[in-house]
């Protein structure tokens, strides 16, 4: 870990899994880094750290975003979900975790964290009237990096989480 | 992979961010969605003295109508300008290039004026700008002045900001229904950088285009040739083409000239399209 004697340090009260924290941070602490070290939520993976491969994708304020370009401090009040506030121990998955069970959509499971939580985002649009395509899925998860599964799972699971969480839409149009 | 050590200042006013910025001069860098400064200040590229975090502004996130133009507030979030209907409606343009401007999750958090201010050569909205005689507001404390797009961007991430300035709205013009437009662009996977992108816009038979990705700053050409690939490409080897990793300066030339033809076609449908249906 970085030596952050010397830090400029600061108060950080936020809700982070429907559980309110305050925190003394320092205020170059990254969000990833400060859930991690400073909650001990380990869940969300850190990868690349320059906003890259996707792993340390968590929800602020119901947006995905990637954590290790989001500074601590920035979370002041902010509501962050993360993996490990998707389902609660004991009850069944979310969704999307589901699916990806179902459809083998990981294999070592580093990158899984970062998927499901960007996967999420973009499947609770309500916008939309019709299920995601192929190339919209292939789109969505363009940001994330996964190294096992040559992506077709992982497709095919977002595949199954959007009909699961959008019953009644129509399948999408072919598109050239 | 952790950014050095900084001051940190979250002012609540842009008065207040100007007055930092002027108190920090060079010394100080603005945050606004932190996709772009906050990789390089992980990797201690960027090591400011001090951080003036912009989001906590609410007065600079807004898209509001003004007389025949757009108005774009600088922190404004990719995302929220790509869903905005108003710009949707009367520049369609922006939101066609928008999509393309990193991976969804960047732009839920990336800024307008963050992209703006940060002017990567390959990136879609300087382009997008250029191609659309934009006009871009810049504030110090001591005043404002608004700049032409084809005037602010001056090399790879070089633009005619002062060290005490910030970029605080874009305006786009309203575009007639005639005029056809179009954003295309090669890249390695959707969301990464152009390895070269073109906007579009095409009214009375000529065709204004601007290239991202290919030369230090947007590459802008003009043209009424039915077909635009060769005064592109002439206009191109003026300058010179980029040749790095994403791509060779040859197969740069190339995809010129492709994508030339390609903007222009689509653009030229689209302008003939809205004259059928009105």
């Amino acid at each position: 870990m970085t030596d952050l004697t010397g830090d400029e340090v600061t108060e950080l009260t936020l809700t982070v899994n429907g559980e309110r924290f305050t925190r003394e941070v320092p205020v170059r602490r990254l969000l990833s880094d400060f859930l991690r070290h400073d909650l001990g939520l380990t869940g969300t993976h850190v990868g690349c750290e320059h906003g890259v491969c996707g792993c340390c994708t968590v929800r602020v304020d119901g947006t995905a975003v990637r954590s290790c370009l989001m500074l601590a401090v920035q979370a002041e009040a902010a509501d962050v979900v993360t993996i490990e506030g998707l389902s609660k121990e004991g009850e069944p998955l979310h969704p999307v975790q589901q699916a990806f069970q179902d459809a083998h959509g990981l294999q070592c499971g580093f990158c899984t964290p970062g998927f499901v939580l960007a996967v999420c985002g973009v499947l609770e649009d309500d916008s939309r009237t019709e299920l995601l395509g192929d190339d919209e899925i292939r789109e969505a998860i363009s940001g994330n990096l996964c190294r096992c599964t040559g992506y077709q799972h992982i497709v095919e699971a977002v595949r199954i989480a959007d009909a699961k969480m959008r019953p009644g839409a129509a399948a999408p149009e072919s598109r050239a | 992979m952790k950014p050095g050590r900084f001051k940190y200042h979250p002012p609540s006013s842009k008065a207040e961010a100007l007055e930092l910025k002027a108190r920090y001069d060079v010394d100080g860098s603005f945050l606004a969605g932190g996709q772009s400064l906050m990789p390089m200040m992980n990797m201690r590229l960027a090591q400011p003295e001090a951080l003036i975090d912009l989001n906590r502004v609410p007065e600079l996130s807004y898209v509001e109508e003004r007389g025949d133009r757009v108005v774009i507030g600088a922190l404004t979030r990719h995302a929220e300008a790509e869903r905005d209907a108003l710009l949707g409606a009367a520049c369609p343009l922006m939101g066609e290039a928008l999509r393309h401007v990193g991976h969804q999750v960047i732009r839920n958090r990336g800024t307008i004026g963050g992209s703006v201010a940060h002017a990567d050569s390959a990136a879609e909205l300087p382009a997008a700008l250029a191609a659309l005689e934009a006009q871009i507001t810049v504030e110090s404390s001591s005043g404002e002045r608004v700049i032409e797009a084809t005037d602010f961007f001056e090399f790879h991430f070089m633009t005619s900001l002062e060290p005490t300035e910030m970029v605080t709205a874009i305006s786009v013009p309203r575009l007639a229904p005639t005029t056809g437009f179009a954003f295309l662009e090669v890249s390695r996977r959707h969301g990464d950088f152009a390895v070269a992108g073109v906007a579009a816009l095409v009214r009375d038979g000529r065709a204004r285009l601007a290239f991202a990705g290919v030369t230090p700053k947007p590459l802008v050409v003009e043209t009424s040739d039915p077909d635009p690939a060769h005064d592109a490409v002439a206009a191109a080897d003026e300058v010179g083409l980029a040749d790095d990793l994403a791509g060779s300066s040859r197969y740069r030339r190339r995809l010129i000239a492709v994508l030339a033809r390609r903007a222009t076609e689509r653009a030229r449908a689209r302008a003939r399209g809205a004259g059928e249906g009105s």
